[in-house]
């Protein structure tokens, strides 16, 4: 009978083909739809995340790029006697009183001489000396103050100096100012912009690659163009250190005895329950946990990096234990009894030979969790991270306790101020945040690849 | 090789902690977000100028910074709470019984509230109280009746106005700014329009709760509240060319050129307007100082006079450069900082 079937169903002969495994028969055809139809949705959705991830990509490296260009003005500044050392002592103290604000018209004066060298006038572009000024980043005062406290023998020499220009310069380099937007911006006029193409004709104005972005401090909204992300990116390193040193040790031991030493009860079940809840808690939980015990209770200082270690350690335990044990068990039973029918204790089996098989996992497991710790914001906000830090941290462990800023959270600080450069460098931090992110996942590919053992 | 590192990291932490005592050396301020900008660029000038490190200032909010303010002295606690209105005697009384008694009020100038819409859109170039209740109350007053408000657009109750769609971004309810726009604007509204009295003569006199029935704005989706920065609310108006949004002057100082700013009651809002008083939609901006702190944590009380110089807060300083409105008894504060007068009362 099952013969008889199995004859009569692929055969429905009609026309003189019939029977040719050539010619798809009705219900053949109908499943190769299927499967066609099937491909096509894989496809699109394939397409889809491709799409979203390109529009991503294209979003943040076009607004982000230019934030590692910078427009930069060079200037020979005379450093006044009269002006930064009265009494000509070149005491320290006395010039330390001289505050930003007394250098500001070395500034003005170097960008009269700058135009006057050039065989321009302000008058041409209907700008004042006060405008022009404005051209220059309000960070120059500052650098030139640091130049003469750590060079007071250079007072009354002419030096040349590189400032950064205003971020509304910068901008019309940029594309973000026009000369149509500038007339109805209150903070730039077209005037400055056309001295600023008189002064990148005479060669004082140059844009180029800025390392100032990458090493210095965030800075106030009046001066987005020396806004950088060095406090950002150290803090950032000091928390993964310290997650690294805490999770890494406290979730193997878990993980380790949880599933080669602890005897199988409701209690153990109770943890492994618990465990996998844990990482499924919003990690803003955790910030409210870390206010609660580091800061109020154990009372270590806010907005330091040990603090956001600890809370984000806390954060990443559960992802480290759960792939841990998920390594220690794909490695097979025959290791263990053959380690233990030769006369290996328990521990010597486990130490010797089943966590160097299960390490290829393990890392993979700490690295992706350490790269979710790294992008995370919200637990950061709780424990006074998501600050405005000028201040580098000192070197570990000091460091540690220093406050500091989160690579994440300089993005969020950045996409909420009102001046529009700040959004270009938020983009850019974003650029280096997945950077950071790419090199962590490549080296967990790596590892897993080098020390994979197959079976 | 587990243990090893397990041990060597739980003496790492024991020796880290140890040095966790020692004595913070930076200051440590938190609170309004309106006052945050005003007090970065204070925090850098500092840092720049003194042997002190950068102070660290983070946001959060008023509420949520005077709120930690109020926890309790001692280092791991803040120093200074900026605050975009006054602190609340309920506050006040929290401080008390945290043990925090002494408290600086100082206050750093003024602030004005703006109404902005996109460049290309319709002209709101003139909007009064008035106009401002009657487009986004939830209860109007239509030929003497409280009515659910029925207008659809702006022409619909000042023909002055353009012909589209009512949609305005207020800020959303934790916003200090929120406060001053309901109390200055809406309710002034309210009063101008005489909705108020009818409410009051309706609920029989009960002067609270027709004030609180004022404010409230309509629940259609004509008003949105923006629980965001103003960042949001300017994407907001990027997106909808009709649309009527709420902003700080230092903002819209800063992106005139994407704004276009509407008068209130005939005055143009400057920071010259606001300092006379003319603009009606300003509030004072404060930061309180815990006096326990001062001489503990270094730099704290330089840092409180710095912030009130002539050269920072007076007229011709950073401050008012970026949109603060200096204030015309500055020279009384500095006083007062520099006695370390503490708030009356107390």
């Amino acid at each position: 009978m099952t013969d008889a079937t199995a004859n009569a169903a692929p055969a429905p002969k009609q026309g003189k083909h019939a029977g040719s495994l050539f010619d798809a028969d009705a219900r053949t055809k109908k499943r190769n739809a299927a499967e066609t139809r099937f491909r096509a949705y894989g496809l699109t959705a394939v397409g889809i995340g491709v799409a979203a991830l390109i529009m991503l990509m294209t979003s943040i490296l076009g607004q982000g790029l230019p934030a590692f260009n910078q427009t930069f003005i060079t200037l020979d500044v005379y450093l006044d006697e009269a002006k930064l050392d009265k009494n000509g002592t070149r005491d320290i103290e006395a010039i330390k009183k001289v505050s930003t604000f007394g250098y500001a018209p070395l500034i003005k004066n170097a960008m009269a001489a700058k135009v006057d060298e050039l065989g321009i006038s302000f008058e041409t572009f209907g700008v004042s000396g006060k405008d022009a000024e404005a051209m220059i980043s309000k960070e120059a005062a500052a650098q030139l103050r640091r130049f003469v406290i750590a060079h007071p023998d250079r007072i009354g020499d002419t030096v040349e100096f590189e400032f950064l220009a205003s971020g509304r310069i910068d901008g019309y380099y940029k594309g973000r100012v026009s000369m149509e937007s500038a007339e109805k911006d209150s903070n730039v006029t077209p005037g400055q912009l056309q001295l600023a193409d008189a002064l990148k004709e005479g060669g004082a104005l140059s844009t180029h690659f800025n390392w100032g972005f990458i090493t210095m401090a965030d800075a106030s909204e009046n001066r987005p163009e020396a806004a950088g992300i060095g406090v950002a990116m150290l803090g950032s390193l000091y928390m993964m250190i310290i997650v690294l040193c805490l999770a890494l040790p406290i979730g193997v031991a878990a993980s380790i005895y949880l599933e080669e030493f602890a005897p199988k009860n409701w209690i153990t079940d109770l943890i492994e329950v618990n465990i996998s809840n844990l990482a499924a808690v919003p990690s803003i939980v955790f910030g409210i946990l870390g206010l609660a015990i580091f800061i109020n209770y154990a009372g270590l200082p806010q907005s330091a990096p040990v603090v956001g270690g600890l809370v984000l350690t806390l954060m990443t335990l559960p992802t480290i234990i759960i792939s841990t044990r998920a390594s220690l068990k794909s490695v097979p039973p025959s290791i263990r009894d053959a380690a233990l029918g030769v006369g290996a204790s328990k521990m010597q089996s486990v130490f010797h030979h089943v966590l160097p098989l299960a390490a290829p996992g393990i890392l993979t497991g700490t690295i992706i969790g350490l790269a979710q710790a790294l992008g995370e914001t919200a637990p950061l906000m709780l424990i006074g991270m998501v600050a405005f830090v000028r201040e580098f941290p000192s070197a570990p462990p000091e460091g540690f306790f220093d406050p500091a800023s989160a690579l994440p959270v300089q993005v969020y600080n950045w996409t909420t101020r009102a001046d529009p450069a700040f959004v270009e460098r938020a983009s850019g931090a974003i650029i280096v945040l997945l950077i950071f992110l790419l090199c962590m996942n490549f080296l967990a590919i790596v590892l897993r690849r080098r020390f994979e053992r197959r079976w | 090789m587990s243990l090893v590192k397990l041990t060597a990291s739980a003496l790492a932490i024991a020796a880290v902690s140890a040095t966790a005592a020692a004595a913070r050396d930076n200051v440590q301020v938190a609170g309004s977000s309106t006052v945050l900008p005003y007090a970065s660029i204070v925090a850098e000038a500092f840092g720049e100028n003194f042997d002190f490190p950068t102070p660290v200032v983070e946001s959060g909010g008023s509420s949520a910074g005077l709120k930690r303010f109020c926890e309790g002295v001692g280092e791991n606690t803040i120093d200074i709470a900026n605050a975009s209105r006054k602190i609340k005697d309920s506050e006040i009384q929290a401080c008390a019984e945290a043990g925090v008694k002494d408290i600086i009020e100082v206050r750093i100038g003024y602030d004005g509230i703006v109404f902005a819409s996109q460049t290309n859109g319709p002209a709101f170039t003139a909007l009064e109280p008035a106009d401002i209740f009657n487009a986004l109350s939830d209860k109007v007053l239509v030929d003497g009746a409280i009515v659910e408000n029925p207008y659809q657009q702006w022409a619909d109750f000042n023909a002055d106005l353009p012909a589209v769609d009512i949609i305005a971004f207020p800020p959303g309810t934790k916003h200090g700014t929120r406060e001053v726009f309901e109390e200055k604007v809406v309710l002034a509204g309210c009063e101008a329009t005489g909705a108020f009295e009818a409410i009051m003569a309706k609920n029989g006199g009960d002067k609270k709760a027709a004030e609180k029935a004022c404010i409230s704005l309509r629940t259609d989706g004509k008003a949105v509240d923006i629980d965001g920065d103003y960042t949001e609310t300017l994407a907001r108006i990027d997106a909808n060319p009709n649309g009527v949004g709420i902003f700080g002057l230092a903002f819209y100082e800063n992106n005139t050129d994407k704004l276009k700013v509407a008068t209130m009651g005939d005055v143009m809002p400057s920071t010259e307007s606001i300092a006379t008083g003319e603009y009606p939609v300003s509030r004072p901006l404060f930061f309180y100082i815990k006096k326990a702190h001062i001489g503990v944590i270094p730099g704290l009380k330089e840092y409180a006079q710095f912030f009130v110089a002539d050269e920072i807060a007076g007229p011709d300083g950073p401050l008012a450069a970026y949109g603060l409105v200096s204030d015309p008894e500055l020279a009384a504060t500095q006083t007062a900082v520099e006695a370390e007068e503490v708030m009356g009362g107390m």
